[in-house]
């Protein structure tokens, strides 16, 4: 499966993903600029992403502790998400996103 | 006054604590420094409520119990903890010890010194808007240390943890203060919540929903904060803004102690964990090494094979008989007498 994403320096990289991952860790072991304190755990808010509009409906809901997590979180938009909170599965090959100010 | 100890330990998570133990069987002493205000690193500010399922013989512990269990089994060995403050310069003195000094002025000099500074060091997190340079030092304060400053001036405080609701409760008594946060929900503790919400009727406090946009310097020793909230932007002319963003984790001045680094990470050989430098070692998260994992066990391990090694810093003229600690008299007599 592929996931699309766009850095911060607004360059684009396709990274193969599967289905025994986090969307945090496929972006952490490609080596993107992803902190990940808490090792994914929801205790931090360093894995922060932003899901392109077409695909947020895809993915399963965000709970209460990411809620609160996203508030230590800089420039929260509705389509923001931890992604250590975001298990792939193969609806979601081809799933675009972009990388929160750190 | 300089303070004297055989071993300082940077850090104060599970690898270091648990690095008290494992020396203090070695008669070593030891002095723990670390920048958050409670033992426990990581485990206990991150995820004290987190179970941690891979402890050898702990079939699920939870961040602070394991901490509080460190701290238990470390303290017959009488360690001294200097809390709140960082290392900022170490220097070697004329009795080849290390003389380390911490933003608290404190000054410690000991044979070795033992990096278990896991991710490095946790400080307040910054706002990531460029060019705030200037305006950092005059307008925006991320810890509030002296108060009186503060005084009848216009603030605006972000956040919706513990340190904002305190914070806006605390200076609503001297100040003009805006609460700002993305929602009008809090994960703080109810008590401060509830007080805040209370201040809010009285007109005391005012709370403002919206996330910073971007920040101008008004050069009349004001800030323009501009607020968006949805797709609103609006703006507040402010004396001081104090965002609580919670904390991130910073390698910090032990990136400028000469220590062979690879990626922020301090490389060590897997026989005596010791950095480029010797008689500086470095255990858990912070160190690297062909095969290294970042595991809490791992830091265990690492910390008894170092104390084997500090042995000879220590007392060069004794020798080192390996015993078990079941049995061990001399450690049998300290854990009694403790």
């Amino acid at each position: 499966m592929k996931i699309k994403v766009t850095d911060r320096e607004g360059k684009k990289h396709e990274l193969e993903g599967d289905t025994n991952s986090t969307l945090m860790e496929i972006l952490r072991d490609a080596g993107l600029d992803i902190e990940a304190a808490c090792g994914g755990c929801c205790a931090c808010a360093t894995c922060h992403v932003y899901i392109n509009d077409q695909w947020l409906d895809k993915i399963s809901s965000k709970d209460d502790d990411e809620e609160s997590m996203l508030d230590q979180a800089f420039d929260v938009r509705n389509s923001s998400r931890l992604s250590c909170q975001i298990n792939l599965s193969e609806d979601l090959d081809g799933i675009e996103l972009e990388l929160a100010p750190e | 006054m300089i303070e004297k100890t055989d071993v300082i330990i940077i850090g104060a998570g599970p690898v270091g604590l648990f690095a008290i133990f494992e020396l203090g069987l070695l008669n070593i002493s030891c002095h723990v420094i670390d920048n958050l205000d409670k033992p426990g690193g990581q485990c206990a500010e991150l995820y004290p409520e987190k179970p941690i399922y891979d402890i050898p013989s702990r079939v699920s512990i939870t961040g602070q119990q394991l901490t509080d269990d460190l701290l238990a089994q470390a303290k017959p060995f009488k360690p001294v903890y200097h809390l709140n403050q960082q290392v900022e310069k170490i220097a070697k003195i004329e009795s080849n010890e290390w003389l380390v000094e911490t933003s608290h002025n404190n000054k410690i000099r000991a044979k070795c010194i033992v990096i278990a500074a896991g991710a490095g060091s946790f400080v307040p997190r910054k706002i990531p808007l460029e060019n705030l340079d200037l305006i950092e030092e005059k307008n925006i304060l991320y810890a509030v240390r002296n108060k009186s400053i503060l005084e009848n001036k216009d603030l605006l405080i972000v956040g919706g943890g513990d340190s904002a609701l305190d914070w806006t409760n605390e200076l609503s008594k001297i100040a003009n203060v805006t609460l700002m946060h993305r929602r009008k929900e809090f994960r703080a503790a109810p008590d401060s919540v509830s007080k805040m919400l209370e201040l809010e009727r009285e007109k005391k406090v005012s709370f403002l929903l919206g996330q910073i946009h971007n920040i101008e310097d008004l050069k009349n020793n004001k800030i323009k904060v501009l607020v968006k909230n949805n797709d609103e932007i609006k703006s507040f002319e402010v004396d001081y803004l104090l965002p609580f963003f919670g904390l991130k984790m910073e390698l910090g001045p032990i990136a400028n102690w000469g220590l062979n680094l690879m990626e922020n990470l301090i490389k060590v050989d897997t026989e005596k964990f010791e950095t480029s430098v010797p008689s500086i070692f470095a255990i858990g998260d912070i160190n690297t090494y062909p095969g290294k994992l970042k595991l809490i066990l791992s830091g265990f391990h690492e910390a008894a094979l170092m104390a084997q090694e500090c042995f000879k810093y220590c007392f060069p003229d004794k020798k080192n008989v390996f015993r078990y600690t079941t049995s061990s008299k001399e450690l049998h007599k300290k854990l009694n007498t403790s």
